[in-house]
């Protein structure tokens, strides 16, 4: 880690980013690959829309829409959400909290990698004989007689991706326990440190549930076994409560870190300090646990019983009161405040009704008797996209143009930005408004086409128009982040004047080891804190300058993650299968799936061998080097020349 | 493998205080290993007493419940205060415990009471 004047092939730049542990770089390979997985299920969503354009119409096939349905459902929350949230979370949480990366950074790494392969491993199934098509629920009445092997992509894809998920959470949980600058103590965290804690933790105790369910699911699809095959004495009711006792906290695991980027931006942009920081807290951690204990709400119509159905469905009502609190508690910040509204504000002010509107067919629902009459209904698709679009998806749009100059050293186009936000806003009230009533006027969710004549025509066609307008939304945001590359640098602290927390004291370009001494804080809002006082420096330090030490770079995550992606083909072609049985699917030889299974957990476990026996003690920066990489900084914000080290 | 080997000079006294420490804490130790052991004969006891499963089943659940408490505080050093961040470990595990209860709860009545 010299300061010498390097240039970098293309070459080494992708190595760099194989082998990085560096919490910044990991931040971008999610944003990037999140990026991509939100365009592939978006456009998904773009041609189901222009198939209910119109009646009857025949632009796609009944199966391909079950495909594009269920790849829309699974691609939208595990490999698009979760990974732009970890992205936010990677960039921004080691900064706030005022540590130099991670706890575990190798697992960082391994995190996204087995993420990123899983998700791959998922899409590799529209060239292998087809997607799954169960719906992104996949229960398993359904999903155990699905010909061909696209569930078993599904069972898979989302083993692999799940436990990159689970091994992120459990990183951030010890990172936020253990890493906090001296001084930050946990009343004193910003409110997207408290959110991302308390959705890792939600992470740590839901994914578990999944993967059980998913490997009870992949025993009885691929060997032979019968959990889920009430033919059989095994319960197909099980899979569900294990489905919905992941997939309902995992709704809160999306929601909560964007409750806490909102819980940033409001702030800045009222130039106020958040209202009822404390009463945040707590609602940030009951919302946490009431997430565990209403997950069969999603199963009103299952046949539970009155008794259990009145139980979820007090409990359910309940997780309103403390959402409630925090949606007083932005307006109560917002109020009075001298607001400036720039596009991350604009996206904040858009968020409140939206996802209120979400919320409160949300409390609709939870009332079971209600629910039968909503219950796989259009009501539900609206529902649940208010919720997820307006509450979590403007997050990320917002907190991108927040953000970004942190993350990049550049600013996005507030121009774009403004146009972005009206263009996809107005496509996505006129999408997902109507369909409430569509559904209260019967038309069922998950339908390929529908007879003409019944009153559904125009409002199917309004939201088509809409979803049009989302699309076009997303591609202007595209153009802005790709003319941002060629932009300004931002070269400053505290792009947008007003900003309160740590993360905002650093100046950009960050050297790698964030902090060239450990910050001290003083109170919540540090930074804040410090430019009340007229502190240039933005932060009083910990320690005197000294040798910091930083973990290796290491490409074993990307090995042990191929591993995963190996067995998954040996278990995927395994001729012990239904579907293979059935011959509905192709089968590889005993022989060739045992081989492949044993061979890719081989080099997995090889790969955990090495990484034990060998110890990785890190590398120290000396003061001499820090001192020549921050003057080189220095002198790259004061004349554009790149001194070598970024 | 290249970890500096820490040597710690101590004193006469320290060195009786740290063994009497030692050794209570052994003690304490082997109580608890009795007791588990103890617990678990009462289990299989109760199979082989050909009590009714109506019976045997609370019962080995209720000690079943036991015997985790005193695994995660005896062996697995939850009581031990001076471990760093020792309270939040608790919360976790007992926010775990409590979820997980919830969820066994669940299944109990709604799914295999009256299948079974």
């Amino acid at each position: 880690m010299s300061s010498v004047t390097q240039k970098k092939g293309f070459g080494a730049h992708v190595w760099d980013y194989l082998t990085t542990v560096d919490h910044k770089k990991i931040a971008i390979m999610y944003l990037a690959a999140g990026t991509l997985f939100f365009a592939i299920a978006g456009f998904e969503a773009l041609l189901m829309r222009i198939q209910l354009m119109f009646p009857e119409s025949t632009f796609i096939s009944a199966g391909l829409f079950n495909e594009l349905l269920t790849m829309h459902g699974t691609t939208m929350l595990f490999l698009a959400a979760t990974p732009i949230i970890f992205a936010f979370m990677n960039a921004i949480v080691p900064l706030q909290i005022g540590a130099r990366d991670v706890a575990f950074p190798f697992l960082n790494s391994l995190g996204f990698w087995l993420f990123f392969i899983g998700a791959v491993f998922l899409h590799l199934s529209f060239f292998l004989g087809g997607a799954p098509d169960a719906g992104w629920t996949s229960y398993a009445s359904l999903s155990l007689y699905s010909p061909g092997h696209g569930i078993d992509f599904y069972i898979l894809g989302l083993q692999i991706s799940g436990a990159g998920t689970l091994i992120s959470g459990i990183n951030f949980i010890v990172t936020i326990i253990t890493m906090r600058a001296p001084g930050m103590t946990f009343m004193r965290m910003p409110l997207f440190t408290w959110t991302t804690l308390v959705s890792s933790s939600l992470i740590l105790f839901a994914f578990p549930p999944l993967t059980g369910g998913l490997f009870l699911m992949l025993v009885d699809r691929m060997f032979g076994a019968n959990f889920f095959d009430h033919t059989m004495g095994g319960n197909t009711i099980i899979w569900e409560h294990l489905f919905w006792i992941f997939g309902h906290p995992e709704v809160y695991i999306l929601v909560l870190p964007a409750f806490g980027l909102f819980s940033e931006i409001i702030p800045v942009f009222a130039r106020k300090r958040l209202f009822g920081y404390s009463s945040m807290v707590f609602a940030t951690i009951l919302i946490g646990f009431l997430g565990f204990m209403v997950w069969a709400h999603h199963m009103f119509t299952v046949g539970l019983g009155a008794t259990a159905n009145a139980i979820f469905a007090v409990a359910t009502m309940a997780i309103a009161v403390p959402t409630g609190m925090k949606v007083f508690n932005w307006i109560l910040t917002i109020w009075g405040g001298s607001i400036k509204v720039t596009v991350p504000m604009l996206y904040a002010l858009g968020f409140i009704p939206s996802f209120v509107a979400g919320g409160v067919t949300g409390v609709m629902q939870a009332t079971a008797p209600l629910d039968y009459q909503l219950h796989d209904s259009y009501f539900i698709v609206a529902h649940f996209h208010y919720v997820i679009v307006g509450g979590i998806v403007t997050a990320l749009f917002g907190s991108a143009h927040f953000y970004w100059p942190i993350m990049f050293n550049r600013a996005l186009n507030p121009k774009l930005g403004v146009l972005t936000f009206w263009i996809f806003f107005i496509g996505f009230h006129l999408t997902f408004f109507v369909q409430h009533f569509l559904g209260l006027m019967g038309m069922p969710r998950r339908v390929f086409t529908y007879m003409g004549g019944q009153g559904w025509d125009l409002f199917n066609f309004i939201s088509s128009i809409g979803a049009i307008m989302m699309g076009i939304g997303v591609i202007i945001l595209v153009i802005d982040v790709l003319l941002s590359i060629k932009s300004e640098p931002v070269n400053r602290r505290d792009y947008w004047g007003d900003g309160r927390s740590l993360e905002w004291a650093i100046e950009t370009p960050l050297p790698f080891y964030n902090f060239k001494q450990t910050p001290l804080v003083r109170g919540f809002d540090p930074y804040w804190i410090e430019k009340e006082e007229g502190n240039k420096e933005g932060m009083v330090y910990a320690e005197p300058l000294g040798e910091i030490h930083m973990p290796n770079n290491s490409i074993l995550p990307f090995i042990m993650s191929i591993g995963t992606m190996i067995a998954a083909f040996g278990a995927l072609y395994s001729p012990w299968g239904d579907q293979v049985q059935a011959g509905t699917a192709t089968g590889a030889p005993a022989v060739v799936s045992l081989a492949l299974i044993i061979g890719g957990l081989g080099l997995t476990i090889a790969c955990m061998i090495i990484r034990s026996f060998k110890d990785d003690l890190g590398f120290h920066v000396t003061v001499a080097e820090i001192e020549s990489i921050e003057a080189d900084l220095a002198n790259y914000r004061a004349t554009g020349k790149k001194g070598g080290n970024k | 493998m290249g970890h500096e080997t820490h040597v710690e000079v101590r004193t006469q006294a320290q060195y009786e205080y740290d063994k009497a420490h030692s050794r209570a804490h052994m003690r304490k130790q082997v109580v608890n290993f009795a007791i588990m052991i103890f617990l678990t004969f009462i289990a299989f006891a109760a199979v082989l007493a050909d009590f009714s499963p109506t019976f045997i089943i609370p019962i080995i659940l209720l000690l079943a419940g036991i015997q985790v408490v005193l695994q995660l505080y005896a062996f697995m050093h939850l009581e031990d205060r001076s471990t760093h961040m020792v309270g939040v470990i608790e919360f976790f595990i007992w926010s775990a415990a409590f979820i997980a209860f919830t969820f066994f709860v669940a299944f109990t009545t709604i799914i295999w009471w009256g299948n079974y």
